[in-house]
C-alpha cells in the first residue's frame, strides 16, 4: 500500500489541491520540484482555471516552474528543426521517441516537461550514415573512452549520447528499445514498420499508440535510474487515459505486447499506474496482463522495491529502505541488460579500468 | 521579530533543531546549520531581518552541515543542502559563510523567473534606481559598498530583479560581498560599517561580507522605478568619467549578464527593451570612490520620469 503522498494526490486530483494549506502547499512544491514534476502540477491547475486559488506564494513556484518548462518546449522544437535539416539527405525518416514524440504529437504528456536530451531510432544499417550526418552538423561524440564506446556500439541499443558543439544539446540515437545484450529484445523493425508519420510531416515519425506505450513501460521498468521515475510513471498514466479513446487500443495493447514479448513491463506499468495514480485500466485488460505477471514472492519484493523507488528522491517520500531499494533497482536493471558473465566484466571494468570522473 | 531578538546561543540552537525562517525582500528562507560560523556570521550580518513564524511557507529551504567523511578529522568541510541536495561541491569548512551567501545567490537566480534577472548592483535614491551590471573584479561591489554608505539605499549588490509585469525593481537587500583589496578600502572609508570575519583562499580570494544598513532592509518592501544603467570600471589613477552609452550597445552588453534574459523568451526581451528606454545608460570609470559619490550625486533621471512623478504626486 502507498502511502497517500500530497504529490501522488495532486497528480490523481488537481481539484483537490485549492484547499491545501500553505503548510501543504511547501511541502507538494518541494516534492514536485524533486519529480521535476512542478510545471506539470501547474499546468493541470491552470486547464481546470484553478491556478487563482492557489495561494500567491505557491502560485508563484509553480508560475517560475511553468517559464522553465515553455522554454523547454520551444526548445525541443527548434532542435527537431536543426535534426531534421541535418537528416534530410539521408533520406531516412527520423522517429522521435519518448517527450520529443509528446511534444511534437501535442500529447498530454508532454504538458510541463522538463528535458535533457532528444531520443530518436532509425534503422540498425543507417546508424553510421545518420551519425556521420549529425557530425557533419555540429554534433559530437560524448564518451571519449574506448571502453566506453564499445559499450555503446557493440552492446547497447543506441550510439553513445551526442552533443551539440554550439547549442549543447545532447542527442540520443538509438536503433533499438532494449540493448543488444538484454534478454528481451522486441524486434524494432517491426516498431519501425508500425511507426505513423507525424501530422503535417513528410520526414518526422513517431510510433504507433500502443508502441509508444510499451516503449515507455520498457524504459521505466528496465532503466537504471529511477531519480525520474515518477515523472516517467506520468507519462504513462497521461498515454494510457488518451489513448483509451481509440476503440480498439486496449485489445491492441495486449496483442501488440504479446508480439513483441513485452507482457512483463506492460504489467508492471498497467500495477503501478493504477497504484500510484488511479489510472482507469479495464479490468478485462488487468486480466490479459497476467501471463506478464512474476511469481507471488517476485512481485512481492518487486512492489517493495518499485513503491519506494519511483516515489520522489524527496525525504518526505522516503523511509529507512529507499536507499536500498534504488540500489537494488539499478542492479536489477543492469542485470535486465545484459547477461551475468557479461554484466560482471562490466561492473568490474567501471570499478577498477574506466578513468574516474572528478 | 528580528534575528537579533535572539541571544547568540539561542539563535545557535535555533539553527540546529527547527531552523530559522528567515525574511529577505520578498522570500522566505528556511536555513538550518550545525556550523558556528555560519550561525555567528547570520548573528551579525542578518541582526536587522525578520523573522517570520516558524513552519510557515518557505521559498527555499536550505541547510549548511558538515559532510560525514574521514575528512572531517583532518580538513573539515562544509556543505550546501537545497532541500537535501547537494548543490555544490564541499568547500572547506572555513568558507561555510560565505558558502551560505553565494547559495542564496543561487536559489533566486535558478528559481525566480517572474523577473528579469540581471548579474548587478542596485542602489537608488530619490526613488530612482541605477543598476551596475559589471563581470566580477570591475569593481562593482566596491563602488556599492560606498554609495549605500554614503545615503544611497541598497536593493542588492548581486542580482538586479526587474518584475517583468511592471519593470519595476524588487529590493532584496543582503550583505555585500567585498573581495580583496576592497575589504580594506570599504573599512577605511567607512569605520562603522560592520564586516563579517575574512575568509582567505575562496575560489573568489579573500572575501568578507559587509552588513546591509538598517534603513535599506526596513524598505525591502518597497519596489522602485529604474532610472539608470551604469556599467562601472574601476581603474587606477583614471579622473573620473561618466560617458553616454548608445541604448543598442547597453542592451547587449546588460543581456550578457542576464540570468535569465533567454529562458523568458518574449517577456524577456520586452522587458529588457524596456528597462532600456526607461533607463539613461553609462560607462563610468573611476578610481577615487569620493568622486565616485559626487557623480552619482549629480545623477538626472530622464524628463518622462520626472513627469511620471509629478502626475503621481498630484
Amino acid at each position: 500500500m502507498i502511502p497517500n503522498y500530497l504529490i501522488l494526490q495532486a497528480l490523481r486530483e488537481p481539484e483537490a489541491l485549492i484547499s491545501l494549506s500553505l503548510l501543504d502547499w511547501d511541502l507538494l512544491i518541494r516534492q514536485a520540484r524533486r519529480a521535476n514534476l512542478l510545471a506539470r502540477i501547474c499546468l493541470l491547475l491552470d486547464e481546470r482555471s484553478l491556478l487563482e486559488q492557489v495561494p500567491p506564494k505557491p502560485r508563484q513556484h509553480l508560475e517560475w516552474s511553468r517559464v522553465i518548462s515553455e522554454k523547454h518546449i520551444q526548445a525541443v522544437h527548434w532542435e527537431i528543426t536543426q535534426i531534421r535539416k541535418a537528416l534530410e539527405k539521408v533520406g531516412v525518416p527520423v522517429v522521435l521517441l519518448k517527450g520529443a514524440a509528446y511534444v511534437m504529437a501535442k500529447l498530454p504528456s508532454a504538458k510541463g516537461r522538463l528535458f535533457s536530451d532528444i531520443d530518436i531510432i532509425v534503422p540498425k544499417d543507417s546508424l553510421s550514415v545518420v551519425e556521420a550526418a549529425l557530425m557533419l552538423h555540429g554534433w559530437a561524440a560524448t564518451h571519449h573512452d574506448a571502453y566506453d564506446q564499445r559499450y555503446y556500439r557493440t552492446w547497447m541499443h543506441e550510439l553513445p549520447p551526442m552533443q551539440h558543439i554550439k547549442r549543447m544539446t545532447v542527442i540520443d540515437v538509438h536503433h533499438a528499445i532494449l540493448p543488444e545484450t538484454a534478454a528481451l529484445h522486441p524486434d524494432s523493425a517491426k516498431l519501425l514498420a508500425a511507426a505513423q508519420l507525424l501530422d503535417g510531416y513528410d520526414d518526422v515519425k513517431i510510433f504507433a499508440p500502443v508502441d509508444m506505450v510499451l516503449h515507455s513501460a520498457v524504459h521505466l521498468f528496465h532503466n537504471d535510474q529511477l531519480d525520474q521515475g515518477l515523472r516517467d510513471l506520468v507519462d504513462i498514466d497521461s498515454l494510457l487515459r488518451h489513448f483509451s479513446r481509440l476503440p480498439t487500443f486496449w485489445t491492441d495493447l495486449s496483442v501488440r505486447a504479446h508480439e513483441l514479448g513485452l507482457m512483463r513491463p506492460l504489467f508492471y506499468a498497467l500495477r503501478y499506474a493504477v497504484h500510484f495514480l488511479n489510472t482507469p485500466v479495464p479490468s478485462g485488460m488487468m486480466k490479459a496482463t497476467q501471463n506478464g505477471r512474476p511469481n507471488p514472492l517476485t512481485l512481492f519484493f518487486t512492489d517493495q522495491l518499485f513503491e519506494r523507488a519511483l516515489l520522489p528522491a524527496h525525504k518526505s517520500c522516503s523511509d529507512w529502505l529507499t536507499g536500498t531499494a534504488r540500489q537494488i533497482l539499478y542492479v536489477r536493471a543492469t542485470w535486465l541488460r545484459m547477461p551475468s558473465f557479461l554484466l560482471a566484466r562490466h561492473l568490474f571494468h567501471k570499478a577498477f579500468i574506466s578513468p574516474k570522473p572528478e | 521579530m528580528n534575528v537579533s531578538a535572539l541571544t547568540p546561543s539561542e539563535l545557535k540552537l535555533r539553527l540546529k533543531t527547527a531552523g530559522i525562517y528567515l525574511q529577505t525582500g520578498s522570500f522566505t528562507t528556511h536555513l538550518k546549520t550545525t556550523i558556528p560560523s555560519v550561525a555567528e556570521g547570520i548573528g551579525l550580518l542578518y541582526a536587522d531581518y525578520p523573522l517570520v513564524e516558524q513552519d510557515c511557507f518557505a521559498d527555499f529551504h536550505i541547510s549548511l552541515t558538515r559532510p560525514r567523511n574521514l575528512r572531517r578529522w583532518f580538513k573539515p568541510q562544509a556543505l550546501f543542502l537545497f532541500d537535501g541536495n547537494t548543490i555544490f561541491k564541499p568547500l572547506p569548512l572555513d568558507q561555510a559563510f560565505p558558502m551560505l551567501e553565494w547559495g542564496l545567490n543561487w536559489c533566486v537566480s535558478t528559481h525566480v523567473n517572474h523577473c528579469l534577472m540581471i548579474h548587478a548592483a542596485v542602489v537608488e535614491k530619490g526613488g530612482f534606481a541605477a543598476i551596475m551590471p559589471a563581470p566580477p573584479g570591475s569593481g562593482k561591489s566596491t563602488l556599492c559598498a560606498a554609495l549605500v554608505n554614503r545615503g544611497w539605499r541598497l536593493l542588492s549588490d548581486e542580482l538586479a530583479l526587474i518584475r517583468v509585469s511592471d519593470g519595476k525593481l524588487i529590493p532584496l537587500p543582503r550583505p555585500v560581498s567585498l573581495k580583496n583589496e576592497s575589504i580594506e578600502i570599504i573599512r577605511r572609508y567607512e569605520p562603522n560599517a560592520i564586516f563579517s570575519r575574512k575568509v582567505a583562499d575562496t575560489i573568489k580570494g579573500t572575501v568578507a561580507h559587509m552588513k546591509a544598513p538598517a534603513d535599506s532592509i526596513a524598505r525591502a518592501a518597497e519596489a522602485v522605478q529604474l532610472a539608470w544603467v551604469i556599467f562601472p570600471k574601476y581603474q587606477a589613477g583614471a579622473t573620473a568619467c561618466l560617458e553616454t552609452l548608445p541604448q543598442s550597445r547597453a542592451f547587449m552588453r546588460v543581456a550578457d549578464n542576464s540570468f535569465n534574459y533567454s529562458l523568458l523568451g518574449l517577456q524577456g526581451f520586452k522587458a529588457m527593451t524596456n528597462l532600456i528606454d526607461a533607463s539613461l545608460c553609462y560607462d563610468f570609470t573611476y578610481s577615487k570612490l569620493d568622486d565616485a559619490i559626487e557623480i552619482f550625486g549629480a545623477l538626472k533621471p530622464q524628463a518622462s520620469h520626472n513627469n511620471h512623478t509629478y502626475a503621481n504626486e498630484l
